[in-house]
């Protein structure tokens, strides 16, 4: 292991977001056996009143989950030096087998995270809140996902050794390479090109419609083209973009770009993606909920907002992807 | 809820934390001197490892990619003639651009007693009888350009040398003790035998390769050791890494009993505090409208007790030298009697500190602001 | 109009301390009348009093606000209403110390988000209405008792409440001062406003502006009229 105090700050905030829930699990039990909300029972009131610490609680694990992703790449980037072979996060992360696990579950948790907040926020603006059992069922659910990761990262963490020589980004995305990502990477720029404008303006067009008309399908829709579009956007990343901001016809890393030498332009690039697949999810998910008499105005408000939210994020992620590729000095296509 | 709406709300429970912060000086001023103190501590620890990190760091970077020493029953001996000689011929090294022998030794003058660098660079033109100092003979022996200054040679002869120039003190911490002459001066003061090497420099393109000349060395000379570059660095990562997180561990027990204070302090509501909350509450404040003050009210005294914690600790590493901390983190480089780091800030090192205290700090104060913003309504005209 | 039917109220429910403070309660409070609860202390008129302006939730039974039955409302929505149509004059004046009486008054409408500039406008309205115009910048704990309560009276006119409760309003004045809120309950009760109040004092119960008078014994109501 090495000790290292972005490492134990990892291990600290999934270690306490654990416990958290752990130590709420109870009586989210309770809400789930007891909830009655016309009764004016004590029982009632008291639940109710918990109600408030779930969600703050949930807020707060939420917002952990979405500081410690990026400083898990963050930190995987910075411990690069340490490993031969390593340049960057990819060559850290494949130091063992339980690297790259390790950052799918912290994304995992933080797009479960915003799933759980947008249901948290309709459910508790109706009257009855109806999606109570609903939502501390998936609160129990989540629980073994939290617990997952926070041993992925133990293992991870644990398994470094310094003196292990791994592969970095040059060979998992390079064109011989046989995985998934470097199959991806080996796509010629034109039907990787036409794949991201088409997967994005998809995602952007049906997003915009839900804003304009929201209905279920549209709804639906803009749940799929959101994660079709977040596909397409990092299949993008990986096949081309990179490539321009790195100005280097074989560099299809999707980390580097968060390094201070290309003056953290990936972080441009992911935050507005990730936020907007996060609201188009979202609102694709809230959607299922519309026939409830009283969510539907509810969830159209917020499935609205969160698809106007999407298009933007996605909108903003295709222009400043656009604007890289554009400022760059690279040629791919003539 | 229309945005503007919702923004003067915020700012009127912002207000209203203020004014109610204003009110419990005296609490509120001994929580956020114990939040400063350890921020202040941990990002004293994190910048100075940072700052010993990237000094070492810099210095490698213009060091030559192998170093290639030559063993006699395991200990190090100077390079005999003809060893340079026979790795060019025997061995067909690919990828080494450039190779040398260097001359160095460590000189001890007991006049100030401290342990000088001797040096004789290939790629610099001194003249014979002169020499260049680093920054700490010029602070120690009160040198300047132009003074002469004479050395008693372990053979007890005295050599004169003039004092050519001085180093600039961009970076301090190799080059402090150095003393650089030419190369005839040097075997003449050390009786070094002619033909012979402290070690052997080769620098190497393709940072790749640098493992496999390596592998290759070892194979056709035995009796060599290569030092590679990469390998000092990551050993000197991962040892101020070490010992920063032992730092780190050590102050663990002061994170916890920060939080359990936070705690306490959140728990411990005044009646005052309690009653206002009642009647908040009773007037037509909501649960979330008392968490939400109750959040600003946390984030505001969190990001004070952060802002001044790290200036303080900024403050202490880069120009009052860590006077705290500097035993325990510096260890062996004890060495150099003095040294100014040079001054960094990095996002990573900002992110782990806040893991380090706030969040520990909304964590512990989560459960007892929700119970304190739970308070029945009703309870002002129960009581 | 409030309407109330089967209230029951139970503290400590399923301990062994369990009791009762409301058995079985039916009333209707008539819009733009005073009504007066009254009761010896232990009667269960001030549980009734939190229930009418929804600061509590009763255990049984149903009321109904304006047509509209709001008995099983989580607190988030009940805490909206309330503070749409209830204004709340406490015994103790609750006014929080440290405080000037201007943000005393505007604190009921911080969570409506209006605009600072426009409630300090109406505070100083309502400040001037009461004659206290001049000590609107004063801290509330340098106030005299009769000056605190019309600060409290301010402060619950604000969000311009249809119905306003008072706990035991009286029970900290002297006679001389009791007289001149009864002065300030008639100016509000001739603007069209709801009064419900609990009291025991005589002056209060039986003076000409309260329209009704509910009397009530071991959370039962006795007598109304």
């Amino acid at each position: 292991m090495i000790f290292q105090p972005a490492i134990i700050a990892l291990l600290l905030a999934a270690g306490i977001s654990l416990f958290m829930l752990l130590a709420a699990a109870p009586f989210a039990v309770r809400v789930i056996r007891h909830w009655d909300v016309a009764s004016g029972s004590e029982r009632q009131l008291q639940l109710e009143r918990l109600t408030y610490l779930f969600s703050t609680l949930v807020a707060f694990v939420c917002l952990v989950q979405i500081l410690a992703a990026l400083l898990f790449v963050f930190n995987a980037d910075k411990m690069s030096v340490m490993f031969v072979g390593a340049m960057c996060a990819v060559g850290a992360l494949n130091v063992n087998a339980f690297g790259f696990p390790a950052l799918y579950a912290q994304l995992a948790l933080f797009f479960l995270a915003t799933l759980w907040l947008a249901i948290n926020h309709v459910d508790s603006r109706a009257r009855d809140y109806p999606l109570v059992r609903l939502k501390y069922g998936l609160l129990l659910a989540a629980i073994p996902l939290f617990a997952l990761s926070l041993y992925l990262q133990l293992q991870y963490f644990l398994g470094l050794k310094a003196d292990v020589i791994t592969s970095c980004c040059g060979s998992m995305f390079s064109e011989q390479a046989s995985t998934l990502a470097s199959e991806v990477s080996a796509l010629p720029p034109k039907p990787a090109l036409i794949g991201f404008y088409g997967g994005l303006c998809a995602a952007i067009g049906i997003s915009i419609w839900h804003w304009l008309r929201p209905r279920d399908g549209s709804g639906y829709l803009t749940g799929i083209g959101a994660l079709a579009g977040f596909g397409a956007a990092l299949a993008g990343i990986l096949a081309f973009v990179s490539l321009y901001i790195y100005e280097h016809p074989h560099h299809h890393c999707p980390f580097c770009i968060l390094k201070p030498d290309y003056a953290y332009q990936g972080y441009w690039l992911y935050i507005p993606l990730f936020t907007g697949a996060a609201a188009g999810m979202s609102a694709g998910v809230l959607r299922l909920f519309s026939r409830r008499p009283t969510l539907a105005p509810i969830i159209n408000i917020t499935s609205r907002a969160l698809a106007g939210v999407a298009a933007v994020g996605f909108g903003l992620f295709l222009a400043v992807a656009t604007l890289m590729i554009w400022r760059s000095n690279l040629i791919l296509l003539d | 809820m229309p945005m503007k709406t919702w923004i003067e709300k915020q700012r009127h429970l912002i207000d209203f934390t203020l004014a109610s912060l204003a009110r419990r000086k005296a609490k509120n001023l001994g929580l956020l001197f114990i939040y400063t103190l350890l921020v202040f501590v941990l990002a004293s620890v994190a910048l100075y490892a940072h700052a010993l990190r990237t000094e070492a760091q810099k210095v490698l970077a213009s060091s030559p990619e192998i170093v290639l020493q030559r063993l006699v029953a395991g200990r190090h001996d100077l390079i005999p003639p003809g060893y340079l000689e026979q790795i060019g011929q025997n061995v067909r090294l690919r990828g080494v651009q450039k190779m040398e022998g260097r001359l160095w030794g460590y000189y001890y003058d007991s006049v100030v007693k401290a342990n000088y660098t001797f040096m004789a660079p290939r790629d610099m033109q001194i003249p014979r009888g002169e020499i260049i100092v680093g920054p700490a003979l010029e602070r120690s022996r009160g040198l300047a350009a132009g003074n002469g200054i004479s050395f008693r040679s372990y053979s007890g002869e005295l050599h004169t040398f003039i004092v050519a120039e001085v180093l600039p003190q961009t970076s301090e911490l190799v080059s402090a003790d150095l003393v650089l002459m030419h190369e005839e001066d040097f075997r003449a003061f050390f009786k070094y035998p002619e033909g012979h090497w402290t070690d052997i420099a080769m620098s190497v393109a393709n940072p790749q390769e640098v493992r496999n000349v390596a592998i290759k060395l070892l194979s056709t000379l035995p009796d060599s050791r290569p030092i590679l570059r990469d390998e000092v660095l990551r050993t000197y990562a991962s040892i101020f890494d070490w010992r920063e997180g032992l730092m780190l561990a050590l102050l663990s027990a002061a994170i916890l009993a920060f939080g359990i204070f936070a705690w306490e302090k959140a728990a411990g509501l005044s009646a005052e505090e309690r009653r206002e909350i009642g009647i908040l509450k009773a007037i037509g404040w909501e649960t979330g409208d008392v968490i939400k003050m109750k959040f600003w009210e946390g984030l505001l005294v969190s990001l004070l007790a952060f802002l001044l914690g790290y200036v303080a600790a900024y403050l202490h590493v880069f120009h009052l030298d860590a006077m705290i901390f500097e035993p325990v983190l510096k260890g062996w480089a004890v060495l150099y009697p003095r040294f100014t780091l040079p001054p960094h800030i990095d996002g990573l090192q900002i992110a782990t500190l806040f893991f380090f205290t706030v969040f520990p700090y909304t964590a512990a104060v989560l459960v007892p602001i929700w119970r304190a913003a739970t308070t029945d309504p009703d309870t002002v005209m129960r009581s | 109009m409030i309407e109330l039917t089967g209230i029951r109220k139970a503290f400590n429910q399923g301990r062994h301390n369990e009791y009762w403070a409301l058995s079985g309660i039916d009333l209707a409070i008539p819009d733009q009348r005073v009504t007066a609860l009254r009761g010896p202390s232990g009667s269960g008129k001030t549980t009734l009093l939190t229930i009418l302006g929804c600061l509590a939730r009763p255990t049984e039974g149903r009321v109904r606000l304006k047509d509209e039955d709001i008995s099983g409302l989580p607190e988030r929505f009940l805490t909206e209403i309330r503070r749409r149509t209830f204004g709340f004059i406490f015994q103790q004046f609750n006014l929080i110390r440290g405080l000037s009486a201007l943000e005393n008054i505007i604190l009921p409408a911080y969570p409506t988000g209006q605009p600072r500039q426009a409630l300090l406008e109406k505070a100083e309205a309502l400040l001037a209405g009461v004659d206290l115009g001049q000590r609107r910048d004063a801290q509330v704990e340098w106030l005299s008792g009769g000056e605190q309560q019309r600060v409290a009276i301010c402060r619950a006119l604000i969000n311009d409440p249809e119905i306003l409760i008072a706990d035991e309003p009286t029970a900290n004045l002297d006679t001389k001062l009791s007289k001149e809120f009864l002065g300030i309950l008639e100016k509000l009760a001739d603007q069209g406003r709801t009064i419900v109040l609990t009291s025991h004092d005589p002056l209060v119960v039986d003076s000409a502006v309260v329209d009704f008078v509910v009397t009530l014994r071991d959370g039962r109501i006795v007598d109304a009229k």
